[in-house]
């Protein structure tokens, strides 16, 4: 288990002037490296914050890490001459990064200059004789497929909420990337402007527990009871297609094929008649309730307490009765 | 200007997708086989550029079986003005890097201006096409647009990112994602549907595009073997229901005790 794993993890991108964080998926992907090597990390952003995130990616475990400088303005290809740099000073068994814009964008860029296999969207890491492979729900879950690198470093992108493994953390021990700048042309982010108000309650992503919001709830006001819900049961708030596109929600709330997967243990749909679309990003939850007025709604055929009735008179009574249960 | 959008067949959503547990491939005869949404999508988007800006030619590109050339005449009837088919029995089973590869080839030869693709497919959904694309054709990119503005000489939007909203600019040439943000594509009309039969559709092969591949680095032999392999493919048993009650006013209280049962809430 001494063969480095090396993890990309970038600065988020952050306001003027603001000091930015390790981008989500740090943790994550540390801990998949750790269950099959030893986890490098590659540390890229601003200057100024190097010193800052190679400590927290220290205390997320990575047991060497490698920092890089680059001009956050300029997307993907200096990531990218970064990684390339650190692929070639580490010479690691396998490459991970979380599944994000930056993170896809950057493993994309490598595995064709290095004529690298690459494993998108992975669920998880293992290790068998052969060496590293990375296992894939596709088609909304309806099989699992592995893959493995025939030759080179196995470049693997692995989704959010899909690994509970930490890795213990360790003293750092950081040292500076020279990284030799291909030049290449990149696009330019030319302001940013974060969220109104990062919300309290857990990230879809990685949720326990969801409680999603359809059509059925008819307006954006009205979408509140299933925030309600959510907040009784300590569960993150998620959508279907069409509650987004009415405007109920924002997109980084969508469940399904085109939205997020999600696979909690607990999934709860609220007015949702759960079409294949929504069912490929929510099948593989462990529990799934569901509460449609609509006996025929296709979300029943897969849960496991499925209510036929009136949400508007329901989850207000749910609400209460988790309430009183609390004491 | 000329603006190349990059469409993919793919196995319907509103099928039961079927995977080859042998090969790992996808059998394509199992579903129907439609345009991915998608990249309708981002056809629409162009088309609608085209049709305000006028001057602009609109290219719709694909690399996909030979017997999914009816979803390229589906994008000529939208509006695009050609298309390019990249067909070759070689190709079955490309992976990442070689289906970038000979999509890059395909638009070097074509020269565009601007390519515009879909942010992630919902086959293969490795969303990572467009970087691979502007990594072998030296072009900057800007992914996952949410908004975008084409002018003469740039391209501009705005994508959701950690945390925020990001302005995003780069100078032509260049290639651009959108997601599923930009607007519903149209239906095509009768008349688009006749016009399509007229409209020209260039089939290409892997040895008509050898040059390109040398071009760009990756030589027609070298473009053969794939680099990751399949090493087990398994189907889930299909999920089945439960338990379905009709409220008759102690629902709720039904299901806050089958939560509690099960240490959910
Ligand atoms: C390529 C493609 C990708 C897609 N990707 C996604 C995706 O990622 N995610 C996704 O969700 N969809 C996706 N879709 C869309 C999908 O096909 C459906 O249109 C969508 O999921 C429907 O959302 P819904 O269940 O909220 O709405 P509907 O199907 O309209 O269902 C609303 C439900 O609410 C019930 N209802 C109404 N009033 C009440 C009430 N008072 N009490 C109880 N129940 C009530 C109704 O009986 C109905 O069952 C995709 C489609 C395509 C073609
Ligand atoms: C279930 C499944 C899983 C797979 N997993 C992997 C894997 O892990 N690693 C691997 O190397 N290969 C994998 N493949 C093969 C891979 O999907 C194909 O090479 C595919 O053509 C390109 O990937 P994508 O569709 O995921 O691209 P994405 O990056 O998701 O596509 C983004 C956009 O690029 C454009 N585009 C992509 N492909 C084409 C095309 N052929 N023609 C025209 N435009 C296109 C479209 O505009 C699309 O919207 C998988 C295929 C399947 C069916």
């Amino acid at each position: 288990m001494t063969q480095p794993i090396l993890t990309l993890l970038l600065a988020a991108p952050a306001a003027e002037g603001a000091e930015p964080r390790l981008a989500d998926g740090a943790a994550e992907v540390l801990g998949a490296a750790a269950l099959v090597g030893a986890p490098v990390a590659l540390v890229v952003g601003p200057e100024s914050a190097l010193p800052a995130l190679a400590e927290t990616a220290a205390s997320l475990g990575a047991t060497e890490v490698l920092t890089a400088s680059v001009d956050t303005a300029q997307l993907g290809a200096p990531v990218a001459d970064a990684l390339a740099a650190a692929i070639a000073e580490v010479a690691p068994e396998a490459v991970l990064m979380p599944h994000s814009i930056e993170g896809a964008d950057a493993a994309g860029r490598v595995a064709v200059r290095l004529r690298a296999p690459l494993s998108v969207d992975a669920v998880a890491v293992e290790r068998d004789e052969e060496g590293v492979l990375a296992k894939h729900s596709v088609y909304g879950g309806a099989y699992d497929v592995s893959s493995a690198a025939s030759a080179g470093p196995l470049i693997a992108t692995l989704r959010l909420g899909s690994v509970d493994h930490r890795a213990e953390a360790v003293a750092p021990a950081v040292r500076a990337l020279e990284v030799a700048s291909t030049g290449r042309p990149a696009a330019v982010a030319e302001s940013f402007e974060p969220a109104a108000q990062a919300s309290e309650r857990p990230d879809l992503r990685s949720a326990k527990k969801i409680v999603s919001g359809g059509r059925g709830l008819g307006s954006k006001e009205q979408f509140a009871l299933v925030e309600q819900l959510a907040d009784a049961l300590g569960a993150a708030v998620g959508a279907s297609r069409a509650a987004v596109d009415a405007g109920y929600v924002d997109q980084s709330l969508q469940v399904g094929q085109t939205g997020t997967s999600v696979a909690p243990e607990l999934y709860l749909a609220v007015g949702i008649s759960g079409a294949i679309q929504h069912r490929a990003g929510m099948q593989t939850a462990k529990t799934i309730i569901a509460i449609d007025k609509d006996a025929n709604a296709p979300i029943f055929e897969i849960a496991d307490l499925g209510v036929v009735g009136d949400l508007f008179t329901i989850v207000p009574q749910l609400v209460a009765a988790l309430e009183a249960r609390k004491g | 200007m000329k603006i190349v959008v990059l469409v993919k067949p793919v196995p319907d959503t509103f099928g039961d997708r079927v995977l080859s547990l042998e090969t790992g491939l996808a059998d394509r005869a199992a579903s129907e086989t439609v345009l991915d949404e998608i990249t309708e999508r981002a056809l629409e988007t162009v088309i609608r550029h085209a049709e305000a800006s006028g001057d602009v030619e609109v290219v719709a590109m694909t690399m996909a079986p030979a017997e999914s050339q009816s979803t390229l005449r589906k994008a000529l009837a939208m509006g695009a003005a050609a298309a390019v088919h990249i067909a070759d029995e070689r190709l079955a089973g490309a992976d990442l890097v070689r289906t970038a590869q000979v999509l890059a080839a395909a638009l070097r030869r074509a020269g565009a201006d601007l390519v515009v693709t879909g942010n992630g497919s919902t086959d293969g959904s490795g969303g990572v096409m467009p970087s691979m694309l502007a990594e072998l054709l030296e072009l900057p990119a800007a992914t996952r647009l949410e908004t975008i503005e084409i002018t003469a000489d740039a391209v501009r939007g705005t994508r959701e990112t950690d945390g925020g909203t990001q302005a995003v600019t780069a100078p032509l040439p260049a290639i651009v994602s959108i997601t599923e943000r930009m607007p519903d594509p149209r239906f095509p009309a009768l008349k688009g549907i006749m016009g399509a039969k007229k409209k020209p559709l260039e089939v290409l092969s892997l040895d008509d595009l050898a040059g390109e591949l040398e071009g760009i680095g990756a030589p027609l032999e070298e473009t053969e073997e794939p680099r990751s392999i399949m090493l087990a493919a398994a189907q889930r048993p299909p999920r089945e229901a439960g338990e379905i009650i009709t409220d008759d006013g102690t629902a709720a209280e039904r299901i806050a005790a089958f939560l509690a049962d099960r240490r959910l809430a």
